[in-house]
């Protein structure tokens, strides 16, 4: 198990968060996403050996936001 | 999919294009050439039309009925009728909208960019054989040795191992009197050396420091709605579907094309979701930039409701620093026994004794430097071994038959009215000092709890575990309605509990460190700790700078935050009710809708940033405890 946190560039429709959060959480292996408006930061558990942190980066970007940082941590 | 990042990226350059293509269009058909007037608005809606189509297809394909495909489904409509200035007008108010948003989110947002910005990035890592290398924070482990230069950003919580200089913590306490540092004393991320090069033993990285959890704290709280906010969001999901269907069963009815995607355009509910978080936001914004951190916007609420609060004394109402209130001599050598009391007390570590020692230190008398062996007497003193000299209480006196004058007298028994603990000094069985020390009130607290009944704090209650004189004493000197003292900490649980069940809301302000059992019972707990872990995990509040004036400051920012929360949804309703009452009478169409509704969505976002311009009551002077006592 990893956290995974990703910094956006700037949220502005909070319609975005619902997209958001409904693609990164429909992906193989994650768990407990959490979309932060205003922070503008993803976060979410992940199973490393399905998914990636830069995985969940490339949905992002694909829905059309920047994704400026991904940091990965791995927990116990 | 580059293309969808592409045009995600140039949104604004399109934006811009889209208003000169309108601009050449209005021209055109002012000068009658239609050949231009209807090709430039056809552009400007295709232009216009394809971030939002983009936006509202890939929410769609996560099965999200967006704002975006509302106006989509408007747009082609308009476009399909042959409307294309309502088309291309629309678009670009809706794009042109979402900019201005953007730019006046990011004010609201900007307390805690600013404080993001100052987490440090780098660290310098010294190794083994002492070779620097300078690595990103996130790579530094616990038990790095890391350097810091004069001026330089501590990087990480740890300990200093080596070196020494002055810290300014602002960062993390709000204070920013820089703070003498040296070997086994902790450091905190995010702190600057003022000069002094150190060498820090790194404790916590990143999100386990102080500085990072305090962030994490506030970037957490503006995301955790208030209970309206979370009403609306639900209501929201709802909402935007529900549009959707209004608009079909008006084509269905009445046959009228126009009419239902004008309705679509209408019904989206643009200032309805963004208004109650963007209160949130600038209101808890405003209380970080201030050393105030509200845990969300469920506290802020409740807090705003709170109309009791509940007071520990000592560290809370006092600073927990002793300082002498009188020093009052007998006899003719007054600055030589002045000079030798201050030397007897400089052996000792007691808070009675240090505040004694800077008492007279601040008299400009030195201590004497010929001073004869003293002996520790156990709960009563200090004596020279002959026995001549004995500062201590009236125990030590007693005991040595020292005689205490009818003069004296006086002066013990008002110091002890006064709540004061009493340190007496006797030369040769002669009693020459009679010193009363009391736990210094915090300067700033009878104006603030002032300030506090003024913005509608009903009832002030004082809790502690003190004796009964020295908490009436301190009671008597401020606006405090009831006092309650020699409790133990579970009593004071009892007493929040009992007021709590009585109806009333209750705050409980304590140093979080032995009443963290009261702080969890009230209904808001509010840590006035010194940015220790502790205060930072149980209150609902923490004033990490620890002043009366934060914690009036952070009770008006919840009270005006929840009022211009109600104000926002009121605004946002009002524009809807406004707009549907416009559509009926035929005032209203797409584009001049969709104009009131992104005016709309701004109106709420400057309201809301008014929120940012709050200041704390008063900058309030330092004053020292005997001039609050004349007041």
């Amino acid at each position: 198990m990893a956290k995974v946190v990703l910094q956006l560039g700037e949220l502005t429709c909070p319609s975005c968060m619902t997209k958001i959060q409904k693609a990164v959480s429909n992906q193989d292996g994650v768990s407990d996403v959490k979309v932060m408006f205003n922070a503008g930061k993803v976060k979410a558990d992940i199973d490393e050996s399905k998914v990636t942190g830069e995985d969940l980066g490339k949905v992002i970007t694909e829905l059309g936001y920047e994704v400026k940082k991904i940091k990965t941590k791995e927990i116990a | 999919m580059k293309f969808n990042i592409w045009v995600q990226k140039n949104q604004n350059r399109m934006t811009a294009a889209i208003a000169i293509l309108i601009v050449v269009s209005f021209a055109a058909k002012f000068l009658n050439i239609p050949m231009v007037e209807t090709p430039a608005m056809i552009i400007a809606s295709i232009v216009g039309a394809i971030p939002v189509f983009l936006h509202a297809w890939t929410a769609l394909m996560n099965k999200v009925i967006s704002i975006e495909l509302l106006v989509s489904i408007a747009v082609i409509g308009a476009f399909v009728i042959g409307e294309y200035e309502e088309s291309a007008v629309v678009t670009f108010l809706f794009l042109f909208g979402s900019y201005l948003e953007q730019r006046t989110l990011q004010k609201t947002r900007s307390s805690v960019k600013n404080l993001t910005k100052m987490a440090p990035t780098t660290a310098e890592v010294v190794d083994e054989a002492g070779n620097i290398s300078t690595v990103d924070v996130d790579d530094v482990d616990e038990g790095d040795h890391v350097i810091v230069k004069p001026g330089g950003q501590i990087p990480v919580d740890g300990k200093i191992i080596e070196g020494k200089g002055y810290m300014n913590e602002a960062s993390i306490t709000g204070e920013s009197t820089p703070v003498e540092k040296t070997v086994g004393d902790k450091v905190f991320a995010g702190s600057l050396t003022d000069n002094g090069t150190i060498t820090v033993e790194t404790t916590s990285v990143g999100e386990d420091t102080t500085f990072g959890k305090i962030i994490e704290l506030v970037e957490e709280a503006q995301d955790s709605a208030s209970p309206a906010a979370r009403f609306i969001d639900k209501f929201a999901t709802y909402y935007t579907p529900a549009v959707l269907v209004i608009g079909i069963l008006v084509w269905i009815f009445t046959q009228d094309f126009p009419l239902a995607i004008t309705v679509l355009v209408l019904g989206c509910p643009g200032a309805l979701v963004i208004g109650a978080p963007v209160s949130n936001v600038a209101g808890i914004g405003n209380g970080a930039k201030n050393g105030i951190l509200m845990k969300g916007g469920n506290v802020v609420n409740t807090f705003s409701k709170v109309d009791t609060l509940v007071l520990d004394k000592t560290g809370t109402l006092t600073t927990g620093q002793m300082s002498v209130s009188e020093l009052t001599h007998f006899g003719n050598e007054k600055e030589s026994d002045m000079a030798l009391l201050s030397a007897v007390e400089g052996t000792s570590d007691h808070p009675l004794g240090r505040a004694i020692v800077k008492h007279i230190d601040s008299e400009n008398v030195k201590a004497t430097t010929d001073l004869p062996e003293l002996d520790t007497v156990k709960g009563q003193g200090l004596q020279s071994t002959d026995g001549n000299i004995l500062v201590g209480n009236e125990r030590l006196m007693k005991a040595n038959n020292v005689v205490i004058s009818e003069d004296a007298r006086k002066a013990i028994d008002a110091r002890i009215n006064q709540g004061d603990s009493i340190v007496l000094m006797a030369v040769n069985k002669e009693l020459k000092i009679v010193v009363g020390v009391n736990d210094q009130l915090r300067s700033d607290a009878f104006e603030g709890l002032t300030a506090l009944k003024k913005a509608g704090i009903k009832r002030v209650v004082m809790l502690t575990g003190d004796n009964k004189i020295a908490a009436q004493h301190v009671a008597d000197r401020l606006p405090i309605d009831e006092v309650h003292a020699e409790l133990l900490p579970e009593q004071k649980v009892d007493f929040v509990k009992k007021f709590t069940d009585e109806g009333h809301h209750v705050a409980f302000v304590g140093d979080g460190i032995n009443d963290s059992p009261s702080l969890a019972t009230a209904d808001i707990g509010i840590g006035m700790g010194t940015g220790t872990d502790v205060a930072i995990e149980t209150a609902d509040v923490v004033l990490v700078k620890s002043s009366f004036d934060a914690l009036a400051h952070s009770y008006v920012l919840a009270k005006k935050t929840v009022a211009n929360t109600k104000e926002n949804i009121i605004i946002a309703v009002g524009t809807v009710a406004l707009l549907l009452i416009g559509l009926l009478v035929g005032v209203i169409h797409m584009a001049s809708g969709m104009f009131v509704h992104e005016f709309s969505i701004l109106v709420v976002i400057l309201n809301a940033m008014r929120l940012l311009r709050i200041k704390s009551f008063k900058k309030a002077p330092k004053l020292d405890s005997n001039q609050v006592k004349v007041a």
